[in-house]
């Protein structure tokens, strides 16, 4: 469904992502996991267009999407949830899910998906009206994927959903991960959890300083003694 | 007395305000102080002359003309002259501002000469009307009323329509908003549009108001409407009204008490007060750091 190639990205001198590959097929969870400053967001900006690689090829479904604006990228059905939430702290739960609706032809089609967000996230019905900087961290991260899902994206790109939640809320969260994909979503799932990531995903890559040092099966992964050294804090 | 000159008050700072919601959208989104802001209204207020004058329009259609013009040249001057260093520091975007202005006002003294030029006396037949003992006149009546169907207008358009939305969006969190799907390329020249659509009518009502149309008009409006904008906090539209009514009205009174010789410092002089208690201004928000 998804396909890197060779990715490399630089912001200015610094060297991000160096010969990346990976791919997402129909369906999975494909987990991402790596160190603070490994360059995981950078691989989501880059899929997203918010960040111009220096070479490779990031393929969607057969087309090129490698220099495609981030606006035109939402439309082919790929959309990401970023990292820290980014919600519209001042705008309105539900203003936040219009724009999430942006891509939308009709007013009945962006009724239809506020009604499923607020169907997955309760909470956030009960806060229709609210700025969405007096929402909790937890409620923050739901509006944050309910937004996403407004535009009934095929692949949905996750950047740490759990970062700074409560052991509670991060199930949930997950939860919910597993629920979203299960309804036939795609995920890519960007996590520093990474015992939490792999239990949930399908396929996992590594990542060392800007590049794949392993990938294989989730399962594996998380019984392979080096990842559970550097990874699973073992 | 009062009343009189608090119509007057309105009547100017309602101008002020036009401008300065252009200064604030754009800093807003993307945290440029537009300088050739001054010269779009300029250039507003000739446009309306030359459709009176030449083309003997009304009022209301050298207005909507002016506007038209405006809107093209304001997103025209963000595609040569702001787009292309959008990544760059803002201190280049503004240097690349400071550029367009002298460019324009010195366009607009080859072409119009150096002497201010006054809208014909039939462009808007002015009658003074008596409430209580205060002169009000018919052209102070229509300032006021065109800039409140202006800004009601813009409020509307701001807050209900799927545009205005991701004008807001754009100018919270530029990235995220193109993450949503928004053409944040659109929605900057569509900013800039507003904003100069606004100027021009502004520079309509002030050549009006002042009979004089020059060149120059733009740098010292300019200057006063950025500093009302700076006043109601930077960036924040209903700042920028009131900014806008507030340096008026005070302007007027400072004038009316007989401080006349200072008519162009009271501006500054209330900024810096209000600046030195409220470093984000009146209605200002803490400042974000932008992208
Ligand atoms: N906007 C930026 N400008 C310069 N360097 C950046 C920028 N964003 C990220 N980096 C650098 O790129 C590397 C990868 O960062 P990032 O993709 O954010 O990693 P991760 O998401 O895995 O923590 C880091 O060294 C980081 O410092
Ligand atoms: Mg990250």
């Amino acid at each position: 469904m998804l396909s890197v190639e060779n990715l490399s990205v630089n912001y200015g001198a610094i060297r991000a992502l160096h010969d990346v590959s990976c791919r997402v097929e129909q369906g999975e969870i494909v987990a991402l996991i790596g160190a603070n400053g490994a360059g995981k967001t950078t691989i989501l900006n880059t899929i997203s267009g918010i960040v111009p690689s220096m070479g490779g090829v990031i393929a969607f479904e057969g087309t090129e999407i490698t220099r495609m604006a981030p606006h035109l990228i939402v439309r082919k059905g790929i959309c990401q949830v970023p990292e820290g939430r980014r919600v519209f702290a001042r705008m309105s739960v539900q203003e936040n899910l219009e724009m999430g609706g942006f891509i939308l032809s009709s007013k009945q089609e962006v009724a239809q998906g506020i009604e499923r967000a607020f169907t997955l996230f309760p909470r956030l019905a009960e806060r229709r009206k609210q700025p969405a900087r007096t929402l909790s961290g937890g409620e923050q991260q739901m509006l944050a994927m309910g937004r996403a899902l407004m535009s009934n994206p095929r692949l949905l790109l996750l950047d740490e959903p759990s970062m700074g939640l409560a052991p509670m809320l991060v199930e949930k969260i997950f939860e919910i991960v597993v629920e979203i994909n299960k309804s036939g979503t795609t995920i890519m799932l960007v996590e520093q959890n990474a015992s939490m990531a792999l239990s949930i995903a399908h396929r996992a890559y590594v990542l060392e300083t800007g590049e794949v040092v392993l990938s294989g099966d989730a399962g594996e992964l998380a019984r392979n003694p080096e990842v559970r050294k550097a990874y699973l804090g073992e | 007395m009062f009343l009189q000159q608090l119509i007057n008050g309105i009547a100017l700072g309602s101008t002020y305000a036009l401008i300065a919601l252009g200064y604030t959208m754009v800093y807003g989104i993307i945290a440029l102080i537009n300088f050739a802001h001054g010269e779009i209204f300029m250039a507003g207020a000739f446009v309306g002359l030359l459709m009176v004058g030449v083309f003997k329009l009304n009022i209301f259609l050298a207005m909507a003309c002016a506007m038209i013009f405006c809107m093209i040249m304001g997103v025209v001057i963000e595609f040569i002259a702001y787009r292309p260093l959008r990544k760059s520091s803002r201190l280049s975007a503004f240097i690349s501002a400071i550029g367009v202005s002298t460019f324009l006002s010195s366009l607009a003294l080859m072409v119009f000469g150096a002497n201010a030029k006054g809208f014909p006396d039939q462009a808007f037949p002015s009658q003074q009307i008596s409430i209580g003992d205060a002169d009000i006149s018919t052209l102070q009546l229509l300032i006021i009323g065109v800039s409140a169907v202006l800004m009601i207008s813009l409020e509307f358009i701001v807050q209900k329509t799927k545009v205005g939305k991701a004008m807001r969006a754009t100018s919270e969190d530029y990235n995220t908003a193109a993450l949503m799907g928004v053409n944040v390329n659109f929605v900057i020249s569509f900013t800039f549009a507003l904003g100069s659509a606004l100027a021009a009518a502004g520079g309509v009502l002030v050549g009006m108001l002042f009979n004089a149309v020059s060149f120059n008009m733009g740098l010292m409006a300019g200057l006063k409407a950025f500093a009302a904008a700076v006043l109601g906090g930077i960036g924040s539209i209903p700042g920028a009204m009131l900014g806008g009514l507030l340096l008026g009205v005070t302007e007027v009174f400072g004038v009316a008490i007989g401080y006349s010789s200072y008519r162009d410092a009271i501006a500054f002089a209330i900024l810096v007060l209000v600046l030195l208690v409220r470093p984000t201004g009146l209605l200002g928000r803490k400042i974000l750091k932008k992208v």
